[in-house]
C-alpha cells in the first residue's frame, strides 16, 4: 500500500535559459531516477504479465497471450480456501484492531495518566518485537499452552496485538484534534459517556478509523511468519502461506500458479484502498475544522 | 424559567491555585446577566462551574429552588454556547439543532420538526441540509444559538457568544441576541472580556478580577459610579483618570493644583485618597485671557492629542499629574495649548488609596 509515489514537477526558470552545467547535472539526476524506476517497476511490470505469459518464468516477457495459467489457478482446490482464509485472518485482526484502538485512543487522549506518552512509546517499540521473528518461539509456546496453535483466533490475537500500539498512536493524534468542547457540549445537553463516544468521538475520527482499518488489514494479508508457524492444518492457512506450497514435483517454483496467485492476491488489496480512498481520503492526523 | 443563586463558590484548582474565589450572586428570573473581567480572572471558570463542567470545591449552585452543585451538567436545565461554538461537524443543521431532543428521546421525525421550527426562528430554515464547515461565521453562531434554543433550558450559558465573529458581524449579533433574549424571557450569563460588549447587552453586570467579583450592578451603575480603582480603571472605552491627592485644608491636594472635595464623600484632614473622573465628564475650554483659574477647574498644557472620531482625546499635564479629557472635535486644540479642565458636577468620585482601592463613603 505504498502511496503513489508522484514526482514533483521539475520547476524551470522560464526567463533564463539553464546554463549548460545545470543542464549536465539535472539530466544526471534524471537518468538516476529512470534507473531506480526501472528497479521498482520491473516487479510490478513481472506481475503483470507473467500470469497472462504461456511460458512463465522469472522473466517479465511479453511473449503471446493465454489464460491458461488463471484456469489451472481456479481448478486447484486450495486456491479459493486459502483466500478466504485470508479474508477471515485480515478482517478479523482489523475490527479487532480498530475497535480497540478506538476505546484505547479516547481513554488516553482524555484521561490524565502520569507517564501516558513514555507508555504509548514502549509499547509502539515492543510491538515490532511481537510480531516479529524474535518472539516467534515464546508466542509458540505460549499459544501451545493456551490451545489456540492451529487456530485461525490464535493467529487473529498474536496479529493484533503487534498491530495494537501503532493503531492506538495513529488513532490518539485524531482524537487529540477533536475540541473538547465538543464532548462537553454533549455533556451539558445531557448526553452519557458512551453516548458521547458513539454520537460524537466515533464518527469524527472516522477518517482515521478507515485508515487504520486498511493499514492493519494489509499487514496481516501480507503476514506470512505468523501464520505460517502458528498454522499447521493446510485447510486453515492463508493465501501467502499456501502460495508458499505451490512447487512442482522436481522442487521447481510452479511459476504459472505463483504468478497468477500473485496477481489474484494483490486485487483486493489494490480494491480496497481505491474504495477506501474515495470514500474518506487516506489522512495520517486528524485536521478537524468545526 | 430561574433565578441562577451562587453563594461561598470556590473553584480551586489541584496546586491550590483559586479561579473562583468566594462567589456570591443573584441572577433574577429572565436577567441578561454579564460576567466581564480581563483575561484569567476565573469568569469562564465561574461559567463552567454553573453549567456543571467544573466541580465546586466549595459553595453552592442554585437553579431556582433547587441546589445543583452535585448534580451533572446534563441534569442542570442549562443549555451552554461555546465560544467555537462546538457544532458536531459529522451532522448537519437538523441533526446538531435536534442533537439535544436525540439524548431526550424524542422521535426522529417530531426532533426534525422542532429543529425546522426553532431555526426558522432563527432564519437558519433554508440551510438545514448543510454541515458546519459549509455555515459562515454568523450562521454557525445562530446553529449554536438554536440548539440552545431547542432543548428548552431554564438558563442559558453563553461563554463568548461574540468573540468568533469579525467586527461588523459583532454589532450586528450584538443587537440580535439581546432581541432574542428579550423575546424568549429565558434567564442568561454570558461571558465576555469586551466591556462594550457587556455594556451594551446586559441587564446587569459582575466585574471579576482573580476569582472574585468586583463589582455587581446595572451597567449604568457600573460606568457612573465604579465601586473601586480596578472597575474604575477597566471599565470605559478611555480609562478613567485616576489622580493621588491628599485631604489639606478640606481641599484636595492633588501635587501642583487643588480640587475641592465633591460633594457626598466624607473624609478627614490628612486622608490619602485617589481622585477619580472620566475623560467624558469633564469640559475643556481655552484658558481665561488673564491666567486665572476658575473655582473647581485646573488648567494643564495640551501634551497629546487623539483623534476618536467625533471626539477627540487629550492628554494635558497639570501640575504632577496628567490627565485626560475628550472633548468634540470641533474644539481640537493644539499641542502646548493651554486649557481650562472641569470636572462635571457630581461626576468626580474619590477612593480610598490603601486596601482595594473602594470607594469612600458618604
Amino acid at each position: 500500500m505504498s502511496a503513489a509515489a508522484s514526482a514533483a514537477p521539475v520547476r524551470s526558470s522560464a526567463r533564463t535559459l539553464a546554463p549548460a552545467r545545470t543542464v549536465a547535472t539535472r539530466s544526471l539526476v534524471y537518468a538516476g531516477v529512470c534507473v531506480l524506476v526501472v528497479f521498482f517497476a520491473l516487479p510490478l511490470l513481472w506481475l503483470v504479465l507473467t500470469p497472462f505469459s504461456p511460458a512463465p518464468s522469472y522473466r517479465a516477457t511479453l511473449s503471446g497471450f493465454t489464460l491458461d495459467n488463471m484456469a489451472k489457478l481456479f481448478d486447484n482446490p486450495q486456491t479459493w480456501p486459502s483466500i478466504r482464509n485470508s479474508l477471515v485472518l485480515a478482517i478479523g485482526s482489523s475490527v479487532l484492531v480498530i475497535a480497540l484502538a478506538a476505546l484505547a485512543a479516547y481513554a488516553l487522549s482524555r484521561v490524565r495518566i502520569p507517564g501516558r506518552d513514555q507508555l504509548l512509546y514502549a509499547l509502539l517499540l515492543l510491538s515490532s518485537i511481537v510480531t516479529g521473528t524474535a518472539a516467534m518461539v515464546p508466542i509458540f509456546l505460549m499459544l501451545f499452552q493456551i490451545g489456540l496453535i492451529d487456530r485461525q483466533v490464535g493467529v487473529v490475537l498474536v496479529l493484533s496485538g503487534g498491530l495494537l500500539p501503532a493503531a492506538v498512536f495513529m488513532l490518539k493524534d485524531f482524537v487529540d484534534s477533536i475540541p473538547r468542547s465538543y464532548e462537553e457540549s454533549a455533556r451539558v445537553f445531557g448526553a452519557s459517556p458512551s453516548q458521547i463516544l458513539r454520537h460524537i468521538v466515533l464518527p469524527v475520527i472516522r477518517p482515521g478509523m478507515a485508515t487504520v482499518g486498511v493499514w492493519a488489514l494489509v499487514q496481516v494479508w501480507g503476514n506470512f511468519l505468523v501464520p505460517y508457524v502458528l498454522l499447521s492444518d493446510p485447510a486453515k492457512q492463508p493465501a501467502a502461506v499456501v502460495m508458499y506450497t505451490f512447487y512442482d514435483a522436481g522442487g521447481q517454483p510452479n511459476f504459472a500458479l505463483i504468478s497468477t496467485f500473485a496477481l489474484v492476491y494483490s486485487v483486493p488489496v489494490v480494491v480496497l484502498y481505491l474504495v477506501v480512498n474515495r470514500r474518506y481520503g487516506f489522512a495520517f492526523q486528524g485536521g478537524i475544522k468545526g | 424559567m430561574a433565578s441562577v443563586t451562587l453563594a461561598g463558590l470556590v473553584k480551586e484548582y489541584p496546586g491550590g491555585v483559586r479561579g473562583v474565589d468566594g462567589v456570591d450572586v443573584e441572577i433574577g428570573d429572565g436577567e441578561f446577566f454579564a460576567l466581564l473581567g480581563p483575561s484569567g480572572c476565573g469568569k469562564t471558570t465561574l461559567l463552567r462551574t454553573l453549567a456543571g463542567l467544573e466541580a465546586a470545591t466549595e459553595g453552592t449552585v442554585a437553579i431556582g429552588d433547587r441546589d445543583v452543585t452535585r448534580l451533572e451538567p446534563g441534569d442542570r436545565d442549562v443549555a451552554m454556547v461555546f465560544q467555537d461554538y462546538a457544532l458536531f461537524p459529522h451532522m448537519t443543521v437538523t441533526d446538531n439543532v435536534a442533537y439535544p431532543l436525540r439524548i431526550q428521546k424524542v422521535g426522529k421525525d417530531e426532533r426534525a420538526a422542532r429543529a425546522l421550527e426553532t431555526a426558522q426562528g432563527l432564519s437558519l430554515g433554508a440551510l438545514m441540509e448543510r454541515r458546519p464547515a459549509q455555515l459562515s461565521g454568523g450562521q454557525q453562531q445562530r446553529v449554536a444559538l438554536a440548539r440552545a434554543i431547542a432543548c428548552h433550558p431554564q438558563v442559558f450559558l453563553f461563554d463568548e457568544p461574540l468573540s468568533n465573529l469579525d467586527a461588523r458581524l459583532r454589532l450586528e449579533a450584538r443587537t440580535f441576541l439581546k432581541q432574542l433574549q428579550k423575546s424568549l424571557g429565558v434567564t442568561t450569563v454570558f461571558v465576555t472580556h469586551d466591556q462594550a460588549e457587556a455594556l451594551a447587552m446586559a441587564d446587569r453586570m459582575a466585574v471579576m478580577e482573580s476569582g472574585r467579583i468586583r463589582q455587581v450592578g446595572t451597567p449604568r451603575e457600573v460606568f457612573q459610579r465604579p465601586a473601586n480603582t480596578f472597575v474604575a480603571n477597566f471599565i470605559g472605552a478611555t480609562p478613567m483618570n485616576l489622580l493621588d491627592a491628599q485631604v489639606v485644608d478640606g481641599r484636595l491636594d492633588l501635587g501642583g493644583f487643588t480640587l475641592p472635595v465633591p460633594d457626598g464623600f466624607a473624609v478627614a484632614e490628612g486622608d490619602k485618597v485617589v481622585y477619580g473622573v472620566r475623560p467624558e465628564y469633564v469640559t475643556a475650554e481655552g484658558a481665561t485671557a488673564d491666567g486665572g483659574v476658575p473655582e473647581g477647574s485646573v488648567v494643564g498644557t495640551v501634551s497629546a492629542v487623539e483623534n476618536l472620531g467625533v471626539h477627540v482625546l487629550v492628554t494635558l499635564d497639570a501640575g504632577e499629574q496628567s490627565l485626560r479629557a475628550v472633548i468634540p472635535e470641533a474644539d481640537e486644540p493644539d499641542l502646548g495649548d493651554a486649557l481650562t479642565v472641569t470636572p462635571a458636577p457630581g461626576r468626580a468620585l474619590l477612593y480610598r488609596a490603601d486596601g482595594d482601592g473602594e470607594l469612600v463613603g458618604s
